[in-house]
């Protein structure tokens, strides 16, 4: 056996893509946070968090601060390898997506050429989470927010990948990079509004937001799945709640905005992450917009909507863009 | 050996120490919850080995069918059906179930022996026939057309069997009032009343 070679660029380059990612998801959460409690109090006509700092823009920080000094209580008779296990369950499948996400021609950890399938699977080891966190809580509240969270996800997994079908077809790649270069000239939302929108309403529904937040709604359920959770643990959940969010948003811009294509910036092929980030955050805007101003439906009615229209409509536009791209 | 051969060899014992793990897991945990999370800790070790093997499509779609669709399914029919703490039965007591369950068990085992035995296999390194995720739809949508699509009559076959079989059975025992009124009707539009 030879000696060990030093360490390959490669595994050098992943390792700091993986620690600027997860230090972005910090301080996407900590924004986010921020953003999510302003709009709604001025949605609400009242200011929001004012105290901490020039109007209340260091709040999240300490909130940061308070719950990394919190007990972890873990409740009685509960099992307990499950419940602590579940919030990283959650936090690791949200933190691998991220690496094959182009935020700009150069700037991509990684160009799988079946990047969009690969997020597709990871959001689906997030549901696990939730399950495994509901139930291992041994409570009432847990169980009704983590069975719905399941059915919900088994509803609209499948008009969101039937949307991004649509666009796969269009441009026969999984890859986001070729997906986003694809649409030099035209964005995709032009071409596949149908898509677009289906692909939304079912992206608010995966990352269980408002008007589908039935796993978590605080009127009914206290806070669903992680009613148990206090500290870190809480924490992780709503880092990975905001992530997710993130994710849904990249994702649409990807394959629907044109990713980074914007009026021209120097030294393009890095600056388009900023026109990447607009876009993002504009998304990610409408989607706070939405929970505050929308009422939250009944479970029958989100059900339905997915089974009775969001996948029959999904299916007639797939049907009507495999003909065209055939003729 | 370089770091990479080196990396990839204890990934690979990873993924066999994660089969083995979830698979003791599912066969041994008492509460019916834990059994299916440790058949997803195996299925995952499988996604795993097909990585290993190079594979990324496989790897994707073990993870997407098996972990996140079917696990999730069961572990939804568990939810449904168990309270949390409920245990499993200790053993099958009946005899003939007993019998049943080994004989399959030994079946199935004895089948894949065989065809582990009878295949010729071939190194993975040396391995370069083509197993991307286009040459595997060409081959399953024009050689294999047939066996895909006959797959998908048996998930047909088996979606009818799942509703008779929660309907009650053909004419059979209806537990639903309001099911039993619809199946009545049924029966007696076609004249087969059964008791």
């Amino acid at each position: 056996m030879e000696t060990i070679s030093i360490l390959p660029p490669e595994l050098i380059r992943m390792v700091i893509a993986v620690i600027i990612i997860i230090t972005f998801l910090f301080v996407n959460a900590i924004m986010m946070g921020y953003a999510e409690r302003k709009i709604a109090g001025h949605v609400q006509r009242r200011p929001g968090p004012m105290e901490v700092g020039s109007h209340g823009i260091l709040q999240m920080i300490v909130d940061g601060v308070k719950l990394v000094g919190k007990e972890l209580l873990i409740p009685l008779n509960v099992d307990r390898t499950l419940f602590r296990v579940a919030p990283l369950l959650s936090f690791t499948p949200v933190i691998l997506p991220l690496l094959v996400i182009p935020f700009s021609e150069k700037l991509q950890a990684r160009d799988l050429n079946l990047g969009l399938l690969f997020i597709v699977s990871m959001g689906a080891v997030n549901v696990m989470a939730l399950l495994v966190g509901g139930w291992g809580s041994n409570n009432k509240y847990s169980m009704f927010g983590a069975m719905r969270a399941v059915a919900q996800a088994i509803a609209y997994e499948i008009p969101i990948l039937l949307s991004m079908l649509a666009v796969i077809l269009m441009c026969n790649t999984f890859s986001l990079k070729e997906i986003v270069g694809a649409q030099q000239n035209i964005w995709f939302v032009f071409l596949q509004p149908v898509a677009f929108l289906i692909y939304v309403v079912a992206g608010l529904a995966e990352t269980n937001r408002a008007p589908f937040d039935l796993p978590e709604a605080e009127s009914e359920l206290t806070a669903g799945f992680h009613t148990e959770y206090s500290g870190m643990g809480f924490s992780l959940f709503f880092i990975g709640e905001y992530t997710n969010m993130f994710i849904v948003a990249s994702v649409a811009t990807v394959l629907f905005l044109g990713g980074w294509h914007g009026p021209h910036l120097p030294y393009g092929e890095y600056l388009g992450v900023v026109w990447f980030f607009l876009k993002v955050y504009f998304l990610l805007f409408l989607m706070i917009m939405v929970r505050w101003t929308y009422p939250r439906v009944r479970f029958d009615q989100l059900l339905n909507f997915a089974w009775k229209y969001l996948v029959p409509f999904s299916l007639v536009n797939l049907l009507i863009t495999a003909v065209v791209v055939k003729l | 050996m370089t770091f990479y051969q080196i990396v990839a060899e204890g990934l690979f014992f990873a993924f066999i120490i994660l089969v083995i793990l979830g698979s003791l897991i599912t066969i041994r945990a008492k509460i019916l919850m834990q059994t299916v999370l440790g058949l997803a800790v195996a299925l995952l070790g499988v996604a795993g080995i097909y990585f290993y093997l190079g594979s990324m499509f496989l790897t994707l779609m073990q993870i997407l069918i098996y972990v996140g669709a079917i696990c999730i399914v069961l572990v939804f029919g568990i939810m449904v059906g168990y309270t949390p703490t409920e245990v499993a039965e200790k053993a099958i007591k009946d005899w003939r179930n007993k019998f049943l369950a080994i004989s399959s068990a030994v079946t199935a085992f004895l089948l894949i022996l065989a065809c582990v035995l009878k295949t010729d296999w071939i190194p993975a390194v040396a391995d370069d026939r083509n197993f991307s995720a286009a040459h595997l739809g060409e081959e399953f949508l024009y050689t294999y057309c047939l066996a895909f699509e006959l797959i998908s009559v048996i998930l047909l076959i088996a979606i009818i069997g799942s509703i008779i079989l929660a309907r009650g059975g053909a004419g059979g025992m209806v537990t639903d009032h309001r099911a039993g009124k619809e199946v009545a009707a049924v029966q007696e539009e076609k004249g087969e009343v059964s008791t």
